[in-house]
């Protein structure tokens, strides 16, 4: 910087010096700005989920115990999940739907895992309003099509858990999960 | 006349002060409060125990709390319970899941069927809490959880307790003979009242064997679980650090331009 | 009320003007505190606080609220829930401290709010309205306060809801009644837990209203100032803005960095440890003391050991306990007497000898009784709680009406304009007094 040029931004009335000032307090009104943009990061983050809420969000579930022909209630991430281990009865009656006849069209391989077609895990949330359905329990009605019956607005679900009649736009949602052991499924 | 209504109620307060602090005085002249056996034993934690984690720059030793985490689970664990803590928090001192599960596994976890009225164990997962100990002995084992800062002298002061049994001195007995240790108790002048009810429980190098190959002498066993105690107590402790200089940065930087600020509007008008 | 020369608000953007013609709330701030309040041109650094308090009351209310998102009121759950938001909840340490702290760094605030009106008498006419409010605001923070610390439920939580409420069964014939009622129930249990939460939660909001009053208040007269010589012509005042929100800016920056310094690196420096432990009924810790800011009225609760007898018999007026009690609610509704106590017409303590010796005998009182009150209920402490107590209450009854009554004040500057610059025009213009 010249001589000439400090002494235009030294110049306490000249445009320059003028600009400096301004310059100082757009810089203290951007810091207060900058301070107060930080301090929602905490305020709006204390509502996700908390550590403890985080450390639930995976199940295990132990299917060792279900016979062919049961499906157990299991809790995942405070919701309802249905373990359904099908008959060869059901695998089949669920193979022979065509998909054109589907609102939802999916296969039973496509909503289980290869080579244990007979594990349909499932949520137990009805799509249309969130119910829970009808149909884990002994001697609950299963619906017109042997799966599930959601009794609040009358949706039933086929043996693959697929949506075949009833208000429901989609088929039970399968979460993600993984056999951990032949015995052992880990959801979420 | 409200000012002679308050010269009033001031001078009534002022002579009842007087008269209680008379007969206070008397009191103290003719009786003077003897010195409590407590007021004369009773030690202060060492004030030379330092750990990583003290001062505005501590941070967590996780080596060292994973050796502090060991004596818990292998002396203390037997007495004293750790409920605030959840073992998935293990992963934090530097476990792997496969080791916090194992951990937690190691634990039994009390369950209620509320429909059969049973009550029953099962091996604990991570998302639980550390059990609550059932205690049957005498006196009344705190949970540990807390118990850095729910105690003065914090760490110093689960290290100079771990450390501090003794014998009563001499002194002691001859000065206050009705103060004797009773039988069940045990001499320590770190102790609130002197006499604690837990028996020593660390008491010979080697009781527990470090993986890390540190030598376990009582003194680094004690260092070690007052450390761990320091974590579970103040878990985001090194969070807190971390996060606090840079705020104080910030903030000093934005009181000099604020400064700046100010001089620059008043810089036309004397003050 | 402002004075002529104030500044008018005018918008120039259409949509401000819109704004204004429907809801003239920029104009409303413009005028409280912007450009349009004229305010005196000396004031220095102890006016800072009167702002940083209402910023402390923001902080509390908006960390406050957020950690009721969290917290559980219920004695099973109420220690534990704390302990969650410290573990668990994103940021919910930092929050949980920014509120624990945020309640001593409001009574710094405050308490250097109070203690700069009575050097600079601020309570004098014509703003008792002021002071009264103020007073007011003073009395519903010490019971927030105190009811907020009751709810982690440890035992000082614990412990001090015991004192504090067992100190209105002293109050003859109702007291026991009251007593329960206050608890609903014999002790402190869950009843209390839960309204003290309710009204934990109600109070901040009166206080935001009273603050309202207050700052209402204050724009009647205007400001007061060093000098305590009443603003006369436009040279004595500067608008609020840029002036004072300037300085006010910078006074919070350094707030914000002290008390952040004490929440990130100090945060249980305040508190007491028995409160990480969980409440007890069945075993008392072994010293029971409040928060500091109530320590000096503590001192003077403790302070009254004997009861009041007649002379030579052993038959009781007063019994101790209730004396305690009603010292310390004197001790504070003392105040509101002030300015009627205070009868000297010059205000600032800058042109009070004999005041200014008084004050600050009074500051090392407070600060000597403060001590006492932290202090375990042993000897020497209660007795110099005694002296300390009595001299609290001969300064505000008795030598404070005196002095004020008696003392030749020190010639007053003609205006804040001489004061700052040395001479006034107006001085040589205006017609003697």
């Amino acid at each position: 910087m010249t001589q000439t040029e400090v002494a235009e931004v030294m110049e306490p009335g000249g445009a320059q010096g003028v600009r400096r000032r301004d310059f100082i307090e757009v810089a203290a009104v951007s810091a207060a700005g900058v301070g107060a943009l930080a301090v929602l990061v905490p305020l709006i983050s204390q509502m996700a989920p908390s550590a403890d809420v985080l450390a639930e969000s995976s199940t295990e579930v132990d299917i060792s115990a279900i016979a062919a022909g049961q499906a157990i209630k299991a809790v995942f991430r405070k919701q309802p999940v249905f373990v359904r281990h099908l008959t060869p009865v059901e695998i089949s009656e669920a193979d022979k739907v065509p998909l054109s006849e589907l609102r939802d069209p999916q296969t039973l391989e496509e909503r289980t895992k290869p080579g244990k077609k007979e594990w349909l895990i499932t949520m137990g949330v009805c799509t249309h309003l969130g119910c829970v359905p009808l149909g884990t329990g002994q001697g609950e009605p299963k619906g017109e099509y042997g799966g599930y019956f959601c009794p609040c607005h009358g949706s039933q679900y086929d043996t693959a858990a697929r949506i075949r009649k009833g208000p429901a736009p989609k088929n039970l949602v399968v979460p993600d999960y993984v056999f951990s052991s032949p015995t052992v499924v880990k959801i979420g | 006349m409200p000012r002679l209504i308050a010269a009033l109620v001031g001078a009534f307060f002022t002579l009842c002060l007087l008269i209680a602090f008379g007969t206070g005085l008397v009191s103290y002249i003719s009786e003077p409060p003897a010195k409590t056996v407590e007021a004369a034993f009773h030690k202060a934690p060492n004030e030379d125990f330092h750990l990583q984690s003290d001062g505005p720059f501590g941070t967590f030793n996780r080596q060292q709390l994973q050796r502090g985490f060991q004596v818990y689970k292998e002396v203390c664990s037997a007495c004293h319970s750790l409920s605030y803590v959840a073992f998935r928090d293990l992963k934090e001192i530097g476990y792997n899941d496969a080791e916090v599960k194992a951990i937690a596994a190691g634990f039994k976890v009390p369950v209620y069927n509320a429909a059969t009225g049973e009550l029953k164990t099962r091996d604990g997962v991570p998302t639980d809490h550390f059990p609550p100990v059932v205690y049957g002995g005498s006196g009344s084992p705190p949970n540990l959880s807390l118990i850095t800062k729910a105690r003065h002298g914090g760490a110093a002061y689960v290290h100079s307790l771990l450390t501090g049994y003794t014998d009563q001195p001499a002194e002691l007995l001859k000065k206050y003979p009705e103060s004797k240790t009773p039988d069940g108790l045990f001499y320590n002048p770190y102790f609130a009242n002197l006499n604690i009810a837990m028996p020593p429980p660390l008491v010979s190098d080697g009781q527990v064997s470090y993986k890390d190959g540190t030598k376990a002498t009582v003194d680094q066993m004690a260092t070690d679980v007052a450390a761990f105690l320091v974590w579970t107590a103040e878990p985001k402790l090194e969070k807190r650090h971390q996060t606090g200089w840079p705020v104080l940065g910030f903030l000093l930087f934005a009181s000099v331009l604020a400064y700046m600020a100010y001089r620059n509007v008043w810089a036309d008008k004397k003050h | 009320m402002s004075f002529p020369w104030a500044n008018e608000y005018k918008p120039k953007h259409p949509a401000m003007v819109w704004l204004d013609e429907k809801l003239p709330l920029p104009r409303f701030v413009y005028n409280a505190v912007g450009a349009g309040y004229p305010v005196p041109r000396n004031l220095n650094y102890m006016w800072n606080f009167g702002v940083l308090a209402g910023f402390c009351l923001v902080i509390q209310i908006v960390t406050g609220i957020v950690l009721a998102m969290h917290y559980a009121a219920n004695t099973e759950v109420a220690f534990s829930s704390t302990e969650h938001i410290m573990r668990d909840v994103n940021w919910g340490w930092m929050l949980r401290y920014a509120h624990a702290n945020g309640a001593s760094a409001f009574f710094v605030v405050v308490y250097a709010h109070i203690f700069r009106g009575f050097y600079f008498g601020s309570y004098k006419a014509p703003r008792e309205m002021i002071w009264l409010l103020g007073v007011v605001i003073f009395l519903l923070m010490m019971a927030t306060a105190f009811m907020g610390y009751v709810l982690p439920w440890g035992q000082m939580s614990f412990w001090g809801a015991q004192v504090i409420t067992g100190l209105f069964s002293a109050i003859p014939l109702v007291g026991d009644g009251l007593h329960q009622w206050l608890l609903g129930g014999f002790a402190p249990d869950n009843a209390a837990l839960n309204r003290f939460f309710s009204l934990h939660f109600l109070l901040p909001f009166v206080i935001l209203g009273v603050v309202i009053l207050h700052i209402w208040a204050l724009h009647i007269p205007g400001s007061s100032n060093p000098t305590g010589v009443e603003v006369k012509s436009e040279s004595d005042t500067v608008p609020f803005h840029p002036y004072y929100t300037a300085k006010d800016g910078f006074g919070l920056a350094v707030f914000l960095f002290l008390y952040c310094a004490m929440l990130f690196f100090f945060p249980n420096a305040l508190g007491h440890p028995d409160n990480y432990i969980p409440a007890n009924p069945m075993q008392t810790p072994a010293h029971i003391v409040p928060e500091w800011y109530f320590w000096p009225f503590y001192a003077i609760l403790r302070a009254f050991t004997a009861d009041l007898t007649i002379p030579f018999t052993h038959i009781v007026l007063v019994p101790a306990k209730l004396l305690g009690v009603l010292a310390m609610f004197s001790a504070i509704l003392v105040w509101f007497a002030l300015p009627w106590l205070d009868t000297s017409p010059v205000r600032s303590g800058h042109y009070r000898p004999r005041f200014r010796k008084i004050y600050w005998a009074l500051v090392i009182d407070v600060v000597v009784l403060g001590y006492c009150g932290g202090s375990p209920a042993e000897e020497p402490f209660v007795m110099i709680s005694q002296i300390a107590a009595a001299y609290y209450f001969l300064h505000f009854f008795i030598i404070l009406p005196l002095v004020s009554m008696t003392e030749t004040p020190q010639p007053l500057p003609f205006s804040i304009t001489e004061s700052v610059l040395g001479k006034d025009e107006a001085a040589t213009l205006a017609p003697a007094e």
